[in-house]
């Protein structure tokens, strides 16, 4: 095997912001005025702005420093479940930052911008062909808030059909947004327990579904990385209620062109362009979560929509049916640039090999570490597996420590303790665009950190070691909360 | 296809180490009723070139582009963003990073976000920042489903029309669905918002007032403010354009209780309408009812200032459906890029924007009302206003187009009642040359 990957180098110290910098100094450019002095009312002015004047080079070495104290996709492999931390394309940022596309204002007449038009439209054509879905909106700005759109929409088709209903089933597999969102649109989220199989039994689904249950909102594959093998099933049980399914999108990296979310029976269905179509999460955004429905709940989108009539684009705000907007203008527009240029270079076959590699990645890891750490589910899996640390318990090994001492061997450590139904989870999604290299390395580092939680427990247990800071204190963090540096200097 | 790693070769040594046959047996799990049988109707793969070019052929086809001179405003600015904020928020470091849920990987974008707080704190005059909300649409509509978790049992909010038209329509798309009323409050002569008959209103949690206004109108909010704790409400201000409070009076120390806007100003280009930045902050009293993440600081194991995601326990990947909200994913980049800018400008700098903006906005109000247009509303702006002219705009309008300016956005669309008006905007990228030919024109 090669080196070990690890961590060690050249970290340097910086303070905060308001601790560099004199009085007087500026590190951007203003122009000179060119036009007189206006009258201002006193009463309307305020006192100085206390922000610390810096010059160029102060801005530029503190940013500078301050990125050096982070890790990226870009710096190695992430294999964090759940969250598809594949490779971001460097041509997608210079497309999404063409000039006359980033300097596009939101409110301008249809005919001056039909180039971002053209580009809304047909991301929302390429995104319903790929989902096997109808209609698409791309305003929602992030997962979270594609579910709450999603949730707008089943409100506003129930009272389209003059009923309200009032509860909405969540398997106990699902992600913390979706019962959050249901809640924002006044659904009381009933929970519903998954199999031994860590799969979901239509006879409970059944059970639990009545007259004032608005549908189902379900992952799939489920957080497990598991292919809910019923959905088809569960999903004609629930519609023979009167209700809808909601499809989680946020695992689609597995499916793609294996599913049609339509022939699964789901109703919408949303995306999410910053794990699946490779835009990045920028340290916790923006994402973009776009809804794909089917024909009968197209009237219920958002507005305004991207239409094409002729050869023309416009926007559409005339859809009385519809939940309203959710956005200020047309969602995360730069972030769907990125998307439709993924799209456009990877092809219908390179998106459906992405899916085969992610796969594949991700059962040949289950394979090969499942002599060392325990697996819950011992199935095949989607695109990411999820292991406990049942077998390193007699060590006073946790999971947290094995994903810390993972860091000082140079990799970002595997989502852990989710999903909640395992104890003590590590959920590993390497995607496809980690080669197999790595992936042993990877492999063989996580099997060397097992070994070391027998012989050297404690390695784990102070780990890291090599970054800048060490483990930190969270309890204190919360207990006096210190959300802002002092406002004095 | 250069992101998939894989040779055929490894493909097969990998399948044979999983006992798997082939990769279409990976989905063998995957029932045949769930499976996608149509081709998809995708164009060809692209090679990078054939983007590059397919790209030029859409920015081709924007009549209006970086080229031309708006002077447009309504919720997102043309402000010139420096090449070093554009050159450090693209650090891969940060833009390809994670959440910051393991700490010590990310202390790069948790003390950029810690700082992104306190400059946006003392900017806005609150006690508390957050992490960011999508825009300021969103970011409005979850202050005022704030403004009713603190009430608790009130259902109704009162939002003023001369809010952004837009982000009324979130707030009602956000609020309804829940059983929660919204009430609009008018606007007066002068183009600030009608507070006179609130005391009549019953079981409002929270009012809304945006300022500058959509009009660009200043609110006075001092005013605002008592007029609203005294009818027992809780006082939400929102704003489009924060460069302004550079030289204006802030919201917190005019007395708001929440403030959010959107920050797309600073350092984030328009890109039609997105990513932008939601701001949100709040008095200390309601940190724990705040959505989003919050940065904190605390010390290492070995007694080392560090930083870490806080209050974890208002969210919803802990609280589940008892959150404070459901965003997760936020607009991370996007703040550290506004902390970027404010980092640039400085207190001097912010000082010495805001005004330019605001004399060559008053430059150009004075310049069309000579050329015969009259100013609609006569309350002081910053960098917004309104006008009419004497007579139909429309042509004058066309051949500023042709000459690469967009001059003003019409308002019926909007406002029915201001239909032929035209909202202004005026920020440190026009030159008074151009605000020249606009008055020539309108002369004409």
């Amino acid at each position: 095997m090669s080196e070990i990957l690890g961590t060690g180098g050249l970290i340097l110290n910086e303070p905060l912001l308001w601790h560099k910098g004199k009085k007087g100094r500026i590190g951007m450019s203003i122009p000179e005025s060119d036009v007189p002095t206006a009258a201002i009312d006193a009463k309307l002015l305020g006192d100085a702005v206390n922000f610390p004047d810096l010059s160029e080079v102060d801005v530029v070495r503190h940013y500078t420093r301050l990125s050096q104290w982070n890790f990226g996709v870009d710096s190695g492999m992430y294999p964090l479940g759940s969250c598809t931390m594949k490779y971001n394309p460097k041509t997608n940022e210079r497309q999404a930052a063409t000039p006359a596309i980033a300097s596009a204002h939101p409110m301008l007449a249809d005919n001056l911008c039909q180039g971002t038009l053209r580009l809304l439209f047909e991301l929302q054509q390429y995104l319903a062909t790929i989902t096997g879905l109808d209609a698409v909106s791309l305003q929602p700005a992030a997962g979270a808030h594609g579910e709450l759109t999603g949730m707008l929409i089943f409100h506003a088709w129930h009272r389209s059909r003059g009923s309200q209903r009032h509860k909405i089933l969540i398997p106990d597999t699902a992600h913390g947004t979706n019962p959050a969102s249901a809640a924002l649109c006044g659904f009381k989220a009933v929970p519903v327990k998954s199999d031994d199989q860590g799969m979901l039994d239509p006879a409970l689904v059944a059970s639990l579904m009545d007259e004032d249950t608005a549908g189902i909102m379900l992952t799939n594959p489920n957080t497990l990385g598991l292919f809910e093998e019923r959905i088809r099933q569960i999903a004609d049980i629930v519609h023979a209620k009167g209700g809808l399914v909601y499809g989680d999108g946020a695992n689609m990296n597995a499916v793609l062109g294996v599913i049609d979310a339509k022939r699964c029976g789901i109703d919408v269905l949303h995306l999410n362009l910053h794990k699946t179509f490779s835009t990045p999460h920028g340290g916790g955004g923006p994402g973009a979560g776009p809804v794909c429905v089917t024909r009968e709940l197209e009237p219920f989108l958002p507005v305004p929509r991207a239409v094409k009539e002729g050869d023309v684009f416009r926007l559409d705000s005339n859809r009385p049916q519809s939940v309203g907007r959710v956005h200020a203008f047309h969602g995360n527009f730069g972030v769907l640039v990125r998307a439709y240029s993924y799209i456009l270079s990877m092809g219908e076959a390179g998106l459906k090999k992405a899916s085969q590699l992610a796969v594949l990645n991700a059962n040949y890891i289950k394979e090969q570490l499942k002599d060392v750490l325990h697996l819950p589910y011992d199935r095949p899996c989607m695109h990411e597996c999820v292991f406990s640390d049942l077998k390193q318990q007699e060590y006073k090994i946790s999971t947290v420590d094995m994903a810390k001492r993972l860091i000082d061997y140079g990799y970002h450590p595997p989502t852990i303790y989710f999903p909640l139904i395992v104890h003590g989870a590590m959920m590993i999604e390497p995607t496809e665009t980690e080669c197999k290299d790595d992936i042993d390395q990877f492999i063989a580092t996580l099997k060397i950190i097992t070994k070391e939680a027998v012989e050297q427990p404690e390695l784990l247990r102070q780990a890291p070691q090599r970054t800048k800071v060490r483990r930190l204190d969270e309890v204190q963090a919360a207990r006096c909360p210190c959300l802002i540096g002092p406002s004095g200097d | 296809m250069r992101y998939l790693p894989h040779t055929p070769e490894e493909i097969a040594a990998m399948l044979a180490a999983i006992g798997a046959p082939s990769l279409d047996s990976l989905f063998d799990t995957v029932p045949a009723d769930c499976r996608m049988t149509d081709a998809w109707n995708l164009p060809a793969a692209k090679s990078e070139w054939e983007l590059n070019d397919h790209m030029r052929h859409l920015a081709a086809a924007m009549r209006v582009d970086e080229h031309t001179k708006v002077l447009v405003g309504a919720g997102s600015y043309q402000h010139h963003i420096p090449e070093t904020v554009r050159s450090l928020a693209s650090r891969s470091e940060f833009l390809t990073a994670y959440t910051p849920y393991q700490p010590e990987m990310a202390q790069g974008t948790l003390q950029g976000i810690f700082e992104y707080q306190t400059l946006t704190a003392r900017l806005l005059g609150v006690d508390v920042v957050n992490a960011s909300m999508y825009d300021g649409a969103s970011a409005l509509a979850e202050a005022l489903l704030m403004g009713l978790r603190i009430a608790k049992k009130k259902k109704r909010v009162a939002v003023a029309k001369a809010i952004h038209p837009h982000y009324r329509a979130v707030v009602r798309a956000y609020l309804q669905p829940a059983g929660y009323e919204v009430v609009e409050l008018d606007f007066l002569a002068n183009g600030r918002t009608d507070l006179s008959g609130l005391d009549a209103l019953e079981d409002i949690a929270a009012v809304a007032l945006q300022s500058p206004n959509f009009f660009g109108v200043i609110e006075d909010l001092e005013v605002a403010a008592a007029t609203i704790h005294g009818a027992g409400m809780l006082f939400v201000t929102c704003f489009t354009e924060p460069l302004a409070y550079g030289l204006l009076k802030n919201p917190g120390s005019c007395g708001a209780d929440i403030v959010c806007g959107e920050g797309q100003s600073f350092g984030i280009a328009p890109s039609f309408g997105g990513p932008g930045l939601g701001m949100f902050g709040c008095k200390e009293p309601f940190t724990r009812n705040l959505p989003g993440r919050l940065v904190g600081e605390t010390k290492d194991l070995e007694g080392r200032r560090g930083y870490v995601l806080t209050l974890a326990t208002r969210e919803q990947h802990i609280r589940r459906e008892k959150a404070t909200s459901n965003i997760c994913s936020n607009q991370g980049i996007c703040a550290m890029t506004a902390g970027m800018y404010m980092a640039s400008l400085g207190g001097t700098g912010i000082r010495q924007l805001a005004r330019l903006n605001y004399d060559k906005t008053q430059y150009l109000k004075e310049t069309l009302r000579q050329a015969g247009a009259k100013v609609v509303f006569d309350g002081p702006v910053f960098n917004e206003f309104v006008v009419e002219f004497p007579a139909n705009f429309r042509p004058a309008y066309e051949r500023l187009l042709a000459n690469n300016i967009v001059a003003g956005l019409e308002l019926g669309a909007l406002y029915p009642k201001l239909a032929g008006r035209y909202l202004f905007c005026v920020t440190e990228t026009i030159s008074k040359q151009i605000m020249d030919t606009i008055g020539a024109e309108v002369g004409a």
